[in-house]
């Protein structure tokens, strides 16, 4: 008799301490998803001003400088969804840098190899922050998805993390054109 | 005179601003001027004989979508020796707001620059944030030419400065003649439309609704649509059924179908309720010497001139356009008439007329200029 009591009530410690460490879990994720989210939104914003500063840099033509700013403007009026803007972003940097002899042209001046390893370095910070990101959120709705965790609602009012996803690579993608077959 | 023109877009594509720019390229050659016009253009595109590639365009995003621009240093050393080489006494850029071969020309160059402004962008902060890089090539430009009073409005309120306005020409050459398609127009006679068909503007729906009152009276008449999107069934459906086997719908054609299809109808329509500044699809009709019915808008009847050049109906009014229209199915020697009087007021509107305007826009900016030449950059750009 006392050996059932003593079970029953070790049985609901048991459940009650599980349950809690499952929703300090999904807690915790979301914790993290919204440190991953800010850190992303740092190195986009990052990426956008340093794009600004080559177009304004008077480095490059002025239509190239023209079609950059155009496109960093983009991710910030705020008129479209962000990651088709921001994917804009990455198609007019690819365009610039893809120019054959796009290096060689600025090397020399003075700034320019500086400038553009940057801009590079930025985009392939924004590439890492988003893989990160998105391995976050995955995790998370993973969590968010177990039977328990639903049918407890163990998240709360925190609403599940959305998957950000973005053209985000500065090398020229087989098939696109690029203005290699430019003659003379 | 020795005129260099910048073509912004791709020549291989189609699109206003190159029609416009080998309209007026052309009509100035007939006059006996020298004309070149440099345009990204894909490798194994056939050019005209005045057309120089300045290699391919690369489709890029700008302004909310994909556009086909050429870009970058080896665009501008192709502008760069095209301008050397060309002695040229009058550069005419065509959109310097857009990031391309134009803006690329007036950073380049030196001497009387004229630009043609056709779709005006409102100057968003990027121009303003960028203006020293593109200010350099935009305060060359000694003479602005805008294509209508709204590009003239926006140009005024937005980018600053001034500009005449010269509107679209109409090549009338190109409309005068055409084999009909076959069959058409029919002992029945027949009724043509050109224009989207999704847009209620364009008036479509008038027309099918005279049709519904003609059709059954006069049982040989046909329609003949002819425009791009739309659904040609969802059209179909708003079309009684007895009448359907008697509207064609052609969707999109071709420029050298479009003046087939002008020619394959006995009468035109232009039933639009508002929104055209021209109605320059009346005109190319007005030049293919086809009697018209069209809405009687402001546009219209300062084309039609006031009704002696083309029938005017009471705008939106089915009834009144099937009388009308009906009137002139009937009636050969007035259609003959319409036509005559139509091809003599077209004639004001064709390219030789505009040219004639845009040269004079030419002729003042190089009074006390020299010719055209290479800009020495700073930079020492581009070597």
């Amino acid at each position: 008799m006392i050996a059932d009591i003593i079970l029953i009530i070790a049985g609901a410690l048991f459940v009650g301490v599980y349950v809690s460490w499952r929703a300090g879990r999904i807690d915790r994720l979301h914790a993290r998803v919204d440190m991953a989210r800010v850190a992303l939104d740092v190195t986009l914003l990052r990426r956008g001003s340093l794009a600004l500063e080559l177009a304004t840099s008077g480095l490059l033509d002025p239509a190239t400088s023209l079609l950059l700013a155009s496109a960093v403007h983009g991710t910030r009026d705020g008129s479209g969804p962000r990651d088709l803007a921001e994917s804009d972003l990455t198609r007019a940097l690819r365009a610039a840098f893809s120019q054959p002899g796009f290096r060689s042209s600025l090397s020399g001046t003075k700034g320019a190899d500086e400038l553009i390893a940057e801009v590079e370095a930025a985009s392939h910070q924004v590439f890492l922050a988003r893989k990160f990101y998105n391995d976050l959120a995955g995790a998370t709705r993973d969590a968010r998805r177990r039977p328990l965790a639903r049918t407890l609602r163990l998240a709360g009012r925190a609403k599940a993390p959305e998957f950000f996803e973005m053209d985000d690579s500065l090398l020229v993608v087989e098939g696109e054109p690029s203005l290699g077959s430019l003659p003379g | 005179m020795k005129i260099g023109m910048v073509c912004p877009y791709s020549w291989d594509v189609p699109g206003g601003v190159q029609q416009h720019i080998r309209d007026l390229a052309e009509a100035l050659i007939d006059e006996g001027h020298e004309v070149s016009v440099i345009s990204p253009a894909d490798d194994d595109t056939p050019l005209p004989p005045y057309v120089v590639g300045a290699g391919r365009a690369v489709p890029v995003p700008y302004n909310g979508s994909v556009a086909r621009l050429s870009f970058g240093f080896l665009s501008a050393s192709r502008v760069w020796r095209w301008v050397r080489d060309g002695g040229f006494d009058v550069l005419h850029v065509h959109e310097p707001e857009i990031p391309s071969l134009s803006l690329l020309a007036c950073w380049v160059a030196t001497g009387p620059i004229v630009a043609t402004v056709h779709t005006a962008i409102p100057r968003s902060r990027v121009l303003l944030v960028t203006y020293p890089v593109v200010r350099t090539g935009m305060e060359k430009i000694m003479g602005r030419i805008a294509v209508s009073e709204a590009a003239r409005t926006t140009l005024v309120e937005h980018i600053g400065g001034d500009a005449v306005v010269i509107p679209n020409g109409v090549a009338t050459h190109r409309y005068r003649k055409a084999e009909p398609l076959p069959g058409w127009p029919g002992p029945g006679g027949a009724i043509g439309f050109l224009g989207r068909l999704d847009e209620p503007r364009k008036g479509l729906a008038v027309l099918l609704k005279a049709f519904e009152i003609l059709g059954p009276e006069r049982p040989g008449l046909r329609l003949l649509i002819a425009g791009p999107s739309g659904d040609a069934a969802e059209v179909l459906q708003r079309v009684p059924a007895a009448l359907r086997d008697r509207v064609v719908l052609l969707g999109q054609v071709s420029e050298e179908d479009k003046v087939r299809v002008l020619h394959s109808v006995d009468v035109f329509c232009s039933p639009n309720t508002g929104g055209e500044s021209f109605g320059i699809v009346t005109a190319e009709a007005m030049a293919a010497g086809l009697p018209i019915v069209a809405s009687d808008i402001e546009a219209f009847r300062q084309v039609l001139r006031g009704g002696e050049a083309g029938a005017l109906f009471a705008t939106g009014d089915a009834a009144d356009l099937a009388r009308v229209a009906g009137g002139l199915l009937d009636d050969a020697p007035r259609r003959a008439e319409l036509s005559a009087a139509a091809l003599a007021e077209v004639a004001r509107y064709d390219w030789s007329v505009v040219a004639r305007d845009v040269l004079q826009v030419y002729e003042t900016v190089v009074l006390g200029s020299t010719q055209v030449a290479v800009a020495a950059d700073p930079r020492g750009w581009p070597a």
